[in-house]
């Protein structure tokens, strides 16, 4: 049982490292832009398909891993240039919707492109196979997953938290105007952020194709729980996102695992006791 | 003014209520349609257009009242089964999804909404005494004396009914003081609040109301196909509504149903020559937002300089 219980804490871990690198693209995004991209899932859908077309033209993961964030990444900025920009002056509403219609738009795309069907993605050679850890068989590729996100996390933080170009982040965040005014080219950050968050969504979807396989509605299936770790964690900011990603990935998976009839509901369970207590997310300034 | 309104208003109920005796069947069961989703898109536009909380959930109540309806229906084939018990129930669930969801505002709202609507999805997909994701199939419609609601024309009377009566309430709400605390919300919550209003009991009260209408419409869902699957509580659902508003124009109750209606035809003149009708309907999303915000009701008014 142990051993059992180990398993799933491991399982949870490696969901909840997959919610955390969707879920910070979709917090750095709002708090640069205020903005909430629905089209977040669309980006990790566009990553999974993007690799899965890379792997079978090359063979090789890694290189699938580098350039399918770049691929979407480069999406996120046209989108951002050419349909996000003009509505800045608007209520904030109508870049929602915005982003609304582009999920439908970009699943219907992958359909036409690479069909209706599940497709499956193969792990890379060097984790395509498992390991024995406490007693239990854990995929290796599942503790690759765990790694890299834990790496990326702290990556992150070194980026926002000590370079020059988190320093314009960070403070684009706080007050966009007064960084503008400071002299800092705030569109080209706009556009830099959103590309960066649509390359991390990317990423994760590159990641989750091994675990998940690739089908047209995984964006939105993501899109929710990405949604629930932002709304407890507190949306925009990096602590919440990794906090609520940890949180959602084990009561999930757990929730699975020993209350499969209403598993479902947990995660919400979770978010509707979160929202109660603190309205803001466990690490979200206090709303107005 | 409202005479002429009213006079308008009853010229369109008698035209739509002749279209079945100078129309086949094919075009009659769409104008049905448009009749039940102009309901629904009528129950997200008192929200979104004139209390200003833009609920990406709202098909949490419809497919709430599908399936109340699938399952009492089969019980028991009346109107109280038809109308009063989904009615009942999408306003309980409206209470409760309300209760956490107006506590927040904004972009959270959005996202509350559309993760509690999800929640009712992924749960009617999952349990087999909902039927899974086959949904309940072979329901009847509801059996009142005098009254065939089997045939196309009986139905397309009730239908009608409902709507106007649905329609002419609505009209009266918002024109209400109750309608006029609902626009101050949208205008302005903080001044509404320094007014000394309970403003988050407007807003509940407005979200438990487009909750029950909602129902009543997932309902009618049922009642005209004779079944429901989980898609009636899927995302699409609430983003087809918001796309018919976002057509016709917030903030009009005519405008939503003449969303509907657009959103509708299209549909089927699309499917007809191409699948990729999920990729016009996103591209159609789109252009509306960047160039036509105010819907077609917005381009009318300018083209003719009508207002409000």
């Amino acid at each position: 049982m142990p051993a059992d219980l180990f398993a799933q804490a491991l399982n949870g871990l490696a969901y909840g490292v997959l919610l955390f690198l969707l879920s910070v693209g979709l917090t750095l995004i709002f708090g640069m832009l205020d903005v909430v991209n629905l089209a977040h899932g669309s980006f990790y859908m566009l990553g999974a398909y993007a690799g899965l077309s890379l792997i079978a033209a090359t063979g090789n993961f890694w290189l699938a891993l580098l350039a399918a964030p770049l691929a979407v990444g480069l999406i996120g900025a046209l989108i951002e240039r050419s349909c996000l920009r003009p509505l800045y002056r608007r209520p904030p509403l109508d870049q929602v919707l915005l982003t609304f219609g582009f999920i439908y738009l970009f699943e219907d795309l992958v359909k036409w492109i690479w069909g209706g069907r599940i497709r499956s993605i193969p792990p890379p050679d060097l984790f395509a196979g498992s390991v024995s850890l406490g007693g239990a068989i854990i995929p290796s590729y599942r503790l690759f997953v765990i790694v890299f996100g834990l790496v990326m996390a702290v990556l992150l933080y070194l980026l926002i938290e000590r370079t020059r170009l988190g320093a314009v982040i960070r403070a684009g965040v706080f007050d966009a105007e007064m960084t503008a005014g400071m002299g800092i080219n705030i569109h080209r950050v706009f556009t830099a952020v959103f590309a960066f968050g649509a390359a991390l969504g990317g990423l994760s979807g590159v990641i989750a194709g091994p675990i998940q396989s690739a089908f047209p509605s995984m964006g939105v299936t993501i899109l929710i729980p990405a949604l629930i770790v932002v709304v407890v964690g507190g949306l925009g900011s990096l602590k919440g996102s990794l906090i609520g990603s940890l949180i959602i990935g084990q009561a999930e998976t757990f929730g699975k695992a020993w209350l499969p009839e209403a598993a479902m509901l947990i995660i919400y369970v979770v978010m509707a006791g979160i929202v109660l207590i603190r309205p803001q997310g466990l690490f979200g300034r206090p709303l107005k | 003014m409202t005479g002429l309104r009213l006079a308008a208003f009853a010229l369109v109920v008698v035209a739509l209520a002749l279209f079945p005796f100078g129309a086949g069947n094919y075009p009659v069961k769409l104008l049905q349609e448009i009749l039940i989703m102009g309901i629904f898109a009528m129950s997200l536009d008192l929200l979104m257009g004139y209390t200003g909380m833009v609920s990406f959930g709202h098909s949490a109540f419809f497919g709430l009242g599908g399936y109340v309806a699938a399952l009492a229906l089969s019980k028991s084939p009346g109107l109280m089964s038809a109308l009063v018990l989904p009615a009942l129930a999408a306003g309980l669930a409206a209470l409760v999804i309300g209760f956490f969801s107006i506590r927040v505002s904004g972009v959270y709202f959005i996202m509350l909404t559309l993760a509690f609507s999800q929640m009712f999805f992924a749960y009617t997909f999952q349990v087999s005494w909902l039927g899974a994701e086959d949904g309940l199939v072979g329901i009847p419609r509801p059996r009142v004396p005098g009254w065939d609601l089997g045939s196309l024309r009986g139905f397309h009377a009730y239908l009608l009914a409902l709507v106007t009566l649905t329609a002419l309430g609505l009209w009266r709400l918002v024109r209400s003081p109750f309608g006029h605390v609902l626009r101050g919300i949208h205008d302005n919550e903080a001044r509404m609040e320094a007014l000394g209003y309970p403003v988050d009991r407007y807003k509940l009260l407005a979200f438990v109301i487009a909750g029950v209408i909602a129902g009543v419409a997932g309902s009618l869902y049922t009642q005209f196909n004779g079944s429901i699957t989980p898609d009636a509580f899927y995302w699409k659902t609430s983003g087809e509504a918001l796309l018919m508003v976002i057509i016709g124009g917030t903030g009009t109750l005519g405008g939503a149903m003449l969303g509907a209606a657009a959103f509708i035809l299209l549909q089927s003149l699309v499917s007809t020559y191409t699948e990729r009708w999920m990729l016009i309907l996103g591209a159609t999303f789109i252009l509306f937002v960047l160039f036509a915000p105010g819907g077609i009701v917005g381009a009318l008014r300018g083209r003719i300089g009508l207002r409000a």
